[in-house]
Order: structure tokens, then C-alpha cells, then sequence
């Protein structure tokens, strides 16, 4: 099962960083897809307002600081401050969830003011399309509990690998971060 | 390794081990040492050489799956009185008998025929079955790299494909059938399980096949474009890439920025389906009974697929265009006519692709001013295409022809191509496609362009790249008895479906019984399905030919046979892990060094003579 180690140090970006971006590229346009499904769907008329319920608003400062942590741990790792980076990825793993429990609790306030995801579609979008987003970020968990379990069960040790895997996972939570930046300012101002 | 030494070093060799780049691959563990067993070595190979085939013989399955279907149905269309009793061993209840013992295809059937048909065309042999081998194959040869770079998501990529070719196949022998409303799946008919038998969950399972398929193509993809840009040997700048890796490259790109349109669209239809949203449905009565769904747009739906659905088409014909060029050069012995031109063109090709998505959907009730923008863009595509025409032509004037399978078969698309390409100004015109829209033109128009021209670009890469896949060459004379009957065959099927198209024959029509304006048209129908079946016929002589030559076809003893001047031909001819059994090549030159200062061809790898100028540089 072996793969090819292809990766010679002439390359100055790491191939698996760059395909991380190419992915990101992908995700960028299937809410691009979404978002502009939205506007479409808006434009056509029959479309009932409502107020977002603030859990979706104030999760974003949840989601943004956990990119924080996120952002330290990896620092950390860099520097050797093994203590600080276990500590902060841990932290993160936390928020993540915090954030997903939040979602939730958004969804379930939604529906008690009777925007279902059955009803009109201006409310369907906002059980779907956060719904997308949350899928991804759930990806984005389980790659953070693989890290948490790297990091208490390997060596305190640095490595190029370790770092190259960090930096891939780091850069899709922050991404993964900025897109429900994105999303949450399109549902306000759209 | 001993089989590797048996072959005398040859110049090229030479030139790896003394100028080329030492990777310290070798020093690796595992480099020569690599220990595979059946499993890892067939099965689940992260090799992309071993992937490559795997993608080529599940894509040639379904393409006979594929090509059966269409068979039956033109059986139907060109024989509607005779009896189909004789499919019944076959399709079973699908085949009903009548009184007399007249045996009849459902009409139900007929549909998920159509349906399964498109789809498996289109996305198992055109998408997975030509790119999918091709780009596996050659992108890591021909820019000098070991592997992909992942081959663990691109041995995913593969098994995704098998996965969502599974779920398909099963969804055949459901006993309300699979899925029926064509393969574009417009709602309201696939949202809604009580429209048809076929909607129910043959579509269900239709979604599940191609979401799982759209994960295919993107891990595919990520690797592709990864690999092109991050691994490509010292010395391979982009614009000493061959225009096969610049086609690949491209469509890879295609794929990545439409395929996640089209599972956007598919996840709402999923919603629409089993939560009870309203994304595409609206106001609808079915079955005597009025639905609860409102608000709904199914046009919603037309916009996000053919988002995809555009690019889809040269996601199919791009590879295809990459394989000739490579083809045409090597055998004419001349440098591909206008290299950056090509180059350009795939590029302006690939982004023109996104913006002319609604020229599928001029009768779909879009606003016809809005249609204009999308008649322009779609017409400023005959641009790029046409220059690439010409420079095919010219790459075979005068060139120093080898009348060999590959080469017959990239003349071949050239000339579909032009054929194909001609009708879609037609198309492209809102006005006309007022009056074309859903006859036999529009399936004349798409199957020469992008159907069967893309066939012959697989087939012209599948006989030219045959000894770097399997150390052998197929028959060449079975070759051109496939060539000329497909050709012939081919434009025998399209070419009067122009005529019955123009006279407004619709499409996807089971029988034309309650019309007596079309029955002149019946002969003509039963000409295009004997033609089919030969055609049909002939394929198989390919696939014959094909396993035939895996095991006794003629060996190939020199490395480079054709004589071509990229780096896959300076690699052993048994697959080695890693490709290259020392250092991996440095490149000095372009890809098109043929007929140059009195040499037949230079490598690539042959570094610049004094005061020699890179050809491929201005």
C-alpha cells in the first residue's frame, strides 16, 4: 500500500499544501453555486423575510477564534513549545464543537419562530446551506481529532511532516473559518 | 530489476544518468526494493500507471454497456413493427409480449434506455473512461515525475469511480427500473417519486452513483492539477509541456470549478426529494392529487447543471484534442503546427466553456435578451476551435505521414470535429435553436462532435499509447478495419439524423405512430440502426483486439517505438515504481523537435547544441 515518495525538495510549496488549495477552490465554488442559487431564488419573488436568529451571528465569533487557537497551536509546534501546542489544539477541537452545538441550537430557534425547512425556500437555504457548511467543518473536526491524537500520542518531536500535515489541516479550518465569515455576511446584506 | 538490465543502455540513458536529476529516490527504503503483492499491485495500486488501466477497462465495460443500450432502442426506433421477443432472455418484464406473441420494448423502458444511455457516455466513458486513463497515464511521464502527487486520493479517485459504477449497475435491475427522465435530470420529473416509475429510487440511486462519481473527479482532479503544477521535472517549464499535459491540465481545471456546481444542484434535488423543500418544485399536480410545494423554480435546477453541464462537454473533448495533437505530430514527423496557438486556444476554449452554459436552455423560457449574451460568447467558441483545426491541418500538410491506427483515428476526429463544430453555429444561434431545439439535429450535432469525435481521440490514444500500457502493440490491421467502418459507420448514423432533425423529427420519442407526417421517415430510421449495429460490431472487434494484443499481440522490443521525443518513451518498457530506474530525466527542449537540423527526432532530454535555439521559445 505503499505510495510513491515523489516529493523531492525541489518543490518550494508543498504538493499537498497546493492541492489543499485546489480543494479549497472546489468548496469556494459549490458556495458560490449555492449563494448565487439564493440570489436567484430571491430575485424571483415569493420570498418570505425573516430575522436570522442571532445564535448564527454570534457563533461567527466562535468560529474566528477557534482559528485563533488554531493558528497558535501551529505556531507553537513550529517553535518547539510542545505544551502550548497541545494545549491550543485541544482548545480548538472544543470550539469546534461548541461551534456545531451552536448551529444546532440556531436551527432549533429558527423553527420555533415557524421557518421550517419545509416551507419557503428563503428558509430551506438557511437549514441548507449552513447545513453544507457544517458538513465541511465536521470534516475539518475529525482531521483536528487525528491531530489531538498525534499530538498526545507521538513524540514530542518536530518534523517536516508533522509540520506539513499541521499546515494542511490549519489551513483548511481557517478556510473552512473565512467561509462561514463569507456566508454569514451574505445572509446579512444579500 | 533483472529484465530491466537485459536492455542495452540506450542514448537517452545515457543522458538520464549523466545530466539528470537525482531525486534520491532510490535512496529511499522502499525505492527498488518496492515490495507489492496481487492486492497492491492490481487491485488497490496507488501506482497511477496500474490506476490508468483500471480507469481504461471499466470505462471500456460501460462504454459496451453503454453502446448495447443504444442499440436496443434503435432497434425500436428503426424496426418499431418487428418483434423484440428475442431481447427477452435479456430484459426480462422489460420486453412485453402481446396476444400474437409479438414482443414489445416498454415504453417505460425506452426512457431509462435514453437516460442510462446519456449518462454513461457522457460520465463513465467520455469523463472517468478518457480523461481518467489518459491524464493517469501520461501526466506523470510526460513532465518526468515519479507518481502523482497523492497516489493514495488518486487510488481514491479510482475506487470512488468504481463505487458510484456499482450503485449504477445495480440501479438497472430494480424492478421499477432506473432512472428515466434523461440525463440532464431536470425536476419536476426526478424530484418527484410518484412522476414515474423511473424517479423512484432508480433516480434515488442515480443521485448516490453521481455524487459518488463527482468525488471521483475531484480527487482525480486535485491530483492532476497538483501534479502538473508542483512535480514537474527540472527543465520542464510550462511551455515545454506537451499539449496532451496542457489539455489534461485544463480539463482538470473544468472539472474542478463545475463539478461542485453540479452536487450543489444535486444536493438540493436530494432535499427536494426526501425532506420535502421546495428549491425546484412549485404548483404541481400529479397523479390527481396537488402537491403542498410552493415557491419552488425547476429553471433554478437548469442553471446550476448546465453550469456543469457546458464545461462537461469539453471536460470530454479536451483530453480528446490533447491526445490528437500528440498523435499527429509524432506520426506526420513535424512539430505540431502553432504550438502556443494550441496552447491558447485550450485556455480561451476552457474559459469561454463558463460562460455559455444558458445556450442549453434557449427554449427553457430565459429571457432573450439575456439570450444574446450567451448566442455571442457561445459563437466566439468556433474562434479557438477553428484555429485549432487549422493547425492540425497544417501540422499534416506535408508532413511525412505514417498511415497507422493512432494516426487514421486523429485524422478521423479532425474531420468530425469540423463536421460536429459546423452544426453548433447552427445551434448556438437562439433563433435557430427555436426551431432545432429537441429534434434529430441537436443529436446529430452533440453525438459527432463531442461523442464520437472524443471516441476517436481515445481510440487514436489508446493505439499509440498501447506499448507504453502493456509492452505491446494491437493489431494494425484489425486497427484500420475499425477505423474505416467507424468512420463510415459513424457519419452513415449522424449524417442523415441532420435531415430528419431539419424536417422536425423530435427527439426521445418512443414510436412516431400518431404521426403520419413523419412516416416518410421510416426507411431513413432503419438505415441509421443497421448502421449502429455494424458500428456496434466493429467496437467489439476493438475490444477483441484490444485483450488480444494484452497477451499475444507484438512485443515491443525497442523502447521508443513510434520514435517520439517525450519523456514517456524513455522509460522501460516494463512498469517500474517510480518510473525511472535512476535518476528522472532533465529537460533541455520542447516536445515537437521533429524534422530538425537533418535529425528524424530529439528527445527531449538532449540538451541544447551550441548555439541551437529551444524551438518551442518564440
Amino acid at each position: 500500500m505503499e505510495a510513491v515518495n515523489n516529493i523531492s525538495n525541489r518543490n518550494k510549496v508543498h504538493p499537498y499544501v497546493v492541492a489543499l488549495w485546489i480543494g479549497c477552490a472546489a468548496i469556494v465554488m459549490m458556495f458560490a453555486s449555492l449563494t448565487s442559487a439564493y440570489i436567484v431564488r430571491k430575485g424571483a419573488g415569493n420570498w418570505l423575510e425573516f430575522k436570522l436568529p442571532s445564535y448564527f451571528i454570534y457563533n461567527t465569533l466562535v468560529i474566528l477564534f477557534s482559528s485563533v487557537t488554531r493558528q497558535i497551536s501551529y505556531n507553537s509546534f513550529k517553535k518547539g513549545n510542545f505544551k502550548v501546542y497541545k494545549l491550543a489544539l485541544i482548545s480548538t477541537l472544543i470550539l469546534g464543537i461548541i461551534f456545531t452545538t451552536v448551529q444546532y441550537l440556531g436551527w432549533k430557534n429558527l423553527d420555533s419562530i415557524g421557518v421550517t425547512l419545509t416551507g419557503n425556500p428563503s428558509g430551506s437555504f438557511i437549514y441548507v446551506i449552513p447545513g453544507i457548511h457544517l458538513a465541511h467543518l465536521i470534516g475539518g473536526i475529525l482531521g483536528l481529532i487525528m491531530a489531538c491524537f498525534h499530538a498526545f500520542s507521538l513524540p514530542e518531536k518536530f518534523s517536516e511532516i508533522r509540520k506539513v500535515r499541521l499546515e494542511v489541516t490549519t489551513t483548511y479550518w481557517h478556510f473552512i473559518g473565512f467561509l462561514w465569515v463569507y456566508l454569514i455576511l451574505f445572509f446579512i446584506y444579500s | 530489476m533483472s529484465a530491466i538490465a537485459n536492455h542495452p543502455e540506450t542514448h537517452e540513458d545515457i543522458l538520464i544518468r549523466e545530466q539528470g536529476f537525482d531525486d534520491h529516490f532510490h535512496d529511499h527504503h522502499h525505492g527498488d526494493k518496492f515490495q507489492s503483492n496481487f492486492i497492491t499491485k492490481y487491485i488497490f495500486s496507488q501506482d497511477h500507471k496500474m490506476i490508468s488501466k483500471q480507469f481504461l477497462i471499466t470505462g471500456m465495460l460501460w462504454a459496451i454497456i453503454g453502446a448495447g443500450m443504444s442499440i436496443i432502442f434503435r432497434l425500436q426506433l428503426g424496426f418499431p413493427e418487428e418483434s423484440l421477443l428475442w431481447l427477452k432472455p435479456l430484459l426480462g418484464k422489460w420486453i412485453t409480449v402481446n396476444s400474437e406473441g409479438v414482443g414489445k420494448l416498454a415504453p417505460e423502458f425506452y426512457y431509462a434506455l435514453v437516460t442510462m444511455h446519456g449518462t454513461i457516455i457522457v460520465f463513465f466513458v467520455l469523463t472517468a473512461g478518457l480523461s481518467g486513463t489518459f491524464s493517469n497515464l501520461l501526466i506523470p511521464l510526460q513532465i518526468g515525475a515519479r507518481d502523482m502527487a497523492s497516489g493514495f486520493l488518486n487510488m481514491l479517485s479510482y475506487w470512488f469511480f468504481f463505487l458510484s459504477s456499482i450503485v449504477m449497475f445495480y440501479s438497472m435491475f430494480l424492478s421499477t427500473g432506473p432512472f428515466s427522465g434523461g440525463w440532464t435530470a431536470y425536476p419536476p420529473l426526478s424530484a418527484l417519486p410518484q412522476a414515474s416509475d423511473g424517479s423512484k429510487t432508480g433516480m434515488t440511486l442515480w443521485l448516490v452513483s453521481l455524487t459518488f462519481f463527482v468525488v471521483s473527479v475531484l480527487l482525480g482532479g486535485i491530483n492532476y492539477i497538483t501534479t502538473v503544477l508542483n512535480l514537474r521535472t527540472k527543465g520542464m517549464t510550462m511551455w515545454r509541456m506537451p499539449l496532451t499535459i496542457w489539455a489534461f491540465f485544463v480539463t482538470a481545471i473544468l472539472g474542478l470549478l463545475s463539478f461542485p456546481v453540479l452536487v450543489s444542484g444535486f444536493f438540493l434535488l436530494m432535499f427536494d426529494r426526501g425532506m420535502g423543500t421546495s428549491f425546484y418544485l412549485s404548483e404541481i399536480y400529479v397523479n390527481g392529487k396537488a402537491l403542498e410545494n410552493v415557491g419552488g423554480s425547476p429553471i433554478l435546477y437548469q442553471h446550476l447543471f448546465w453550469f456543469l453541464g457546458h464545461p462537461e462537454v469539453y471536460i470530454i473533448i479536451l483530453p480528446a484534442m490533447g491526445l490528437v495533437s500528440e498523435v499527429l505530430s509524432v506520426h506526420t514527423r513535424k512539430p505540431i503546427f502553432g504550438y502556443k496557438a494550441m496552447v491558447f486556444s485550450i485556455l480561451a476554449i476552457g474559459f469561454l466553456s463558463f460562460i455559455v452554459w444558458a445556450h442549453h436552455m434557449f427554449m427553457s423560457g430565459v429571457n432573450p435578451f439575456l439570450s444574446n449574451f450567451f448566442v455571442i460568447f457561445t459563437l466566439i467558441i468556433a474562434v479557438p476551435s477553428a484555429v485549432k483545426v487549422f493547425n492540425w491541418i497544417a501540422t499534416i500538410y506535408g508532413g511525412n505521414l505514417r498511415l497507422n491506427s493512432p494516426s487514421l483515428f486523429a485524422i478521423g476526429f479532425v474531420s468530425l470535429f469540423i463536421s460536429g463544430g459546423l452544426t453548433g453555429i447552427f445551434l448556438g444561434n437562439s433563433a435557430i435553436d427555436i426551431q432545432m431545439h429537441d429534434t434529430y439535429f441537436v443529436v446529430a450535432h452533440f453525438h459527432i462532435v463531442m461523442g464520437v469525435a472524443a471516441f476517436f481521440g481515445m481510440f487514436a490514444g489508446v493505439y499509440h499509447w498501447f506499448p507504453k500500457l502493456y509492452g505491446r502493440f494491437m493489431n494494425d490491421t484489425l486497427g484500420k478495419i475499425h477505423f474505416w467502418g467507424t468512420l463510415i459507420g459513424a457519419y452513415a448514423i449522424f449524417w442523415p439524423m441532420h435531415y430528419i432533425g431539419m424536417a422536425g423529427v423530435p427527439r426521445r420519442y418512443y414510436s412516431y405512430d400518431n404521426f403520419e407526417t413523419f412516416n416518410h421517415f421510416a426507411k431513413i430510421n432503419q438505415f441509421i440502426t443497421i448502421a449502429a449495429c455494424v458500428v456496434f460490431l466493429l467496437q467489439i472487434l476493438f475490444v477483441v483486439n484490444f485483450f488480444y494484443s494484452i497477451w499475444k499481440g507484438k512485443v515491443v522490443t525497442e523502447r521508443n517505438p513510434w520514435e517520439s521525443s517525450t519523456l514517456e518513451w524513455t522509460t522501460p518498457i516494463e512498469h517500474i515504481h517510480g518510473n525511472w530506474p535512476g535518476n528522472i530525466p532533465t529537460v533541455h527542449r520542447w516536445p515537437y523537435d521533429y524534422a530538425k537540423d537533418g535529425k528524424d527526432y530529439i528527445c527531449q532530454v538532449e540538451p541544447l547544441g551550441v548555439g541551437e535555439e529551444d524551438s518551442g521559445s518564440h
